[in-house]
């Protein structure tokens, strides 16, 4: 059963030559007839099945689309070409700490998180107790959150955001949060999450930590998939080609790969 | 095809399909209930923020209006003495009503960049920041009500049971607000230098509004300039029940609900077809 399936996606930005920010300046421009737009294609006819269940890694280099490819599945942005169809929950593992607040308490930032993942009020204080003691800050969630270190306060916003039981798990490269210790407790929820059947998407540059988490990886290519197998063979190529190309003398991107 | 038709077969589990995108306009107003305790959230958030750390706390909202008002009723009092009675309440009954139209608007101008940073990662119906807006202006325009009903006793001016009516004023005031707000919050996802011209067309805009003077010294030659101005409506149906202690007549409030509606409809509609385009400025 597929839990995510894109169809033929395609994702173009419109990017001005020159950046029209004011009203003055595109007066001027639409007056002397050049407001030229470039198309970036992010992504090309992209097709994928993830069935329900899988841990996929998301593998390839700057730019090739990968952040893309799971802001489409979150849903923040819609294609331009193509179909994308998720089913079930998903939780963005996106940007660990959007939204935090200084000036707002632990426990105030907690029901502010949580209502940008679109939970009531009443649900996030029946989670309040769970969350605080997996972040292990019993002890500052009254105090004001600019008090808190880095780590401190990305350990809240990733118990909020694995908190609230998705069906689909999507991390770009937030895992690198807290200290070991913690690092631990992180991995050990992912592989509950892995056990209870959910689906995992992983954005990484870290081919170990692919490995690790994921039975298959998809290396995307200047917005193409380019290789999409088991985690072992697919990080293995991309390495290959990583280490070919970055060597190669006069070879700036991925221009001149197979 | 085949795979989209087994992804939907699931039963119970909500399925998001970009293909299959009803009305925009009513997806969005559908988001915006799904996400409504957001909006809370950030109204509470923008409260706290702002007074939290102030010794005088949320004093501080009916403080600063009211030296505010103290200030600029000596200045106009001076020169319209003879004019208006009791002119601080006139006045100050006017002056809530346009603080919280131009600060809810204003606000909503200044935070676009935040909200759709925020809208560009995480998936959340762009309108719970304006509709914040308007909360966190509500808010202040209520408690700004406070210092109204302590300078109308202070005066000795009658407080009239047609006070009752402000709620409903209060409403359409903030429909068209927020019919302003989404219109404003569009163009200036657009463009940078939208926030500064607003803010002088609103200055304008306030002095074409009886605020600080009565309709009555608009020379008739002139009247249409006040008829056609949405905010002579709903000034006039904010205040009178506060100052005249009589209710809106209908031919006001046909003025300022329908002028009210109209912006509301134009703002949201214009809103939706807009905000999808918000994620992929660069």
């Amino acid at each position: 059963m597929a839990a995510i399936a894109l169809e033929g996606v395609s994702v173009s930005y419109r990017i001005p030559r020159e950046r029209i920010r004011s009203i003055k300046e595109y007066a001027i421009h639409k007056l002397k007839r050049r407001v030229v737009y470039d198309d970036f294609q992010a992504l090309h006819d992209v097709r994928l099945t993830i069935e329900a269940g899988e841990t996929v890694g998301l593998i390839g280099p700057n730019g090739a689309g990968k952040s893309t490819l799971l802001r489409l599945i979150a849903r923040v942005i819609q294609p331009t070409a193509g179909r994308v169809v998720v089913a079930g929950k998903t939780a963005p593992l996106l940007e660990l700490g959007l939204g935090l607040h200084g000036e707002l308490t632990g426990r105030e930032n907690v029901l502010l998180q949580g209502a940008l993942l679109g939970f009531s009020r009443a649900e996030m204080k029946r989670r309040m107790a769970r969350i605080i003691a997996f972040a292990e800050l019993e002890e500052f969630v009254d105090a004001p959150m600019r008090t808190y270190s880095t780590g401190m306060a990305a350990r809240l916003a990733f118990s909020v955001a694995t908190d609230v039981d998705p069906d689909i798990l999507l991390v770009d490269e937030a895992l690198a949060v807290g200290d070991e210790r913690f690092q631990i407790k992180c991995h050990d929820r992912m592989d509950a999450f892995r056990e209870a059947g959910k689906t995992v998407l992983l954005v990484s540059h870290a081919m170990a930590q692919v490995r690790d988490n994921c039975r298959r990886a998809i290396w995307i290519h200047e917005g193409r998939v380019k290789r999409d197998g088991p985690a072992l063979e697919v990080t293995e190529a991309y390495h290959l080609w990583s280490v070919e190309t970055a060597l190669a003398p006069g070879s700036v991107s991925g221009a001149a790969a197979p | 095809m085949s795979s989209a038709a087994t992804a939907t077969e699931r039963i119970g589990v909500p399925v998001y399909d970009s293909a299959r995108r009803g009305s925009r306009t009513l997806e969005e107003a559908l988001a915006l209930w799904t996400y409504r305790s957001l909006v809370y959230e950030l109204v509470i958030r923008d409260i706290k923020v702002r007074y939290k750390r102030s010794v005088l706390g949320i004093f501080w909202t009916m403080l600063a209006p009211l030296l505010n008002m103290v200030a600029l009723t000596l200045v106009f009092s001076a020169i319209l003495r003879n004019q208006i009675q009791n002119y601080p309440a006139y006045f100050m009954a006017g002056s809530i009503f346009w603080a919280f139209f131009s600060q809810t608007t204003t606000s909503t101008a200044s935070h676009t960049q935040e909200s759709n940073e925020i809208a560009k990662r995480i998936y959340v119906p762009r309108s719970v920041f304006v509709a914040a807006s308007v909360g966190v202006g509500l808010v202040n325009l209520v408690l700004s009500i406070a210092p109204l009903l302590a300078i109308i006793v202070a005066t000795g001016f009658p407080l009239h049971a047609t006070l009752v009516f402000l709620p409903v004023s209060i409403a359409i005031v903030a429909l068209f607000t927020a019919g302003v707000a989404f219109l404003l919050f569009t163009f200036a996802s657009r463009f940078t230098d939208v926030r500064e011209m607003y803010q002088v067309l609103v200055q304008t805009w306030f002095f074409l509004t009886p605020i600080v003077y009565h309709p009555s010294i608009v020379p008739p030659r002139f009247r249409f300039a006040l008829w056609a101005n949405p905010m002579y409506y709903l000034v006039q149906t904010f205040r009178k029940p506060i100052y005249d202690g009589v209710l809106p007549s209908a031919g006001l409030l046909a003025g300022s609900i329908g002028f009210s509606v109209v912006v509301l409809v134009t703002g949201w509609v214009y809103f939706c077809h807009r905000a999808d385009q918000f994620a992929y400025r660069t």
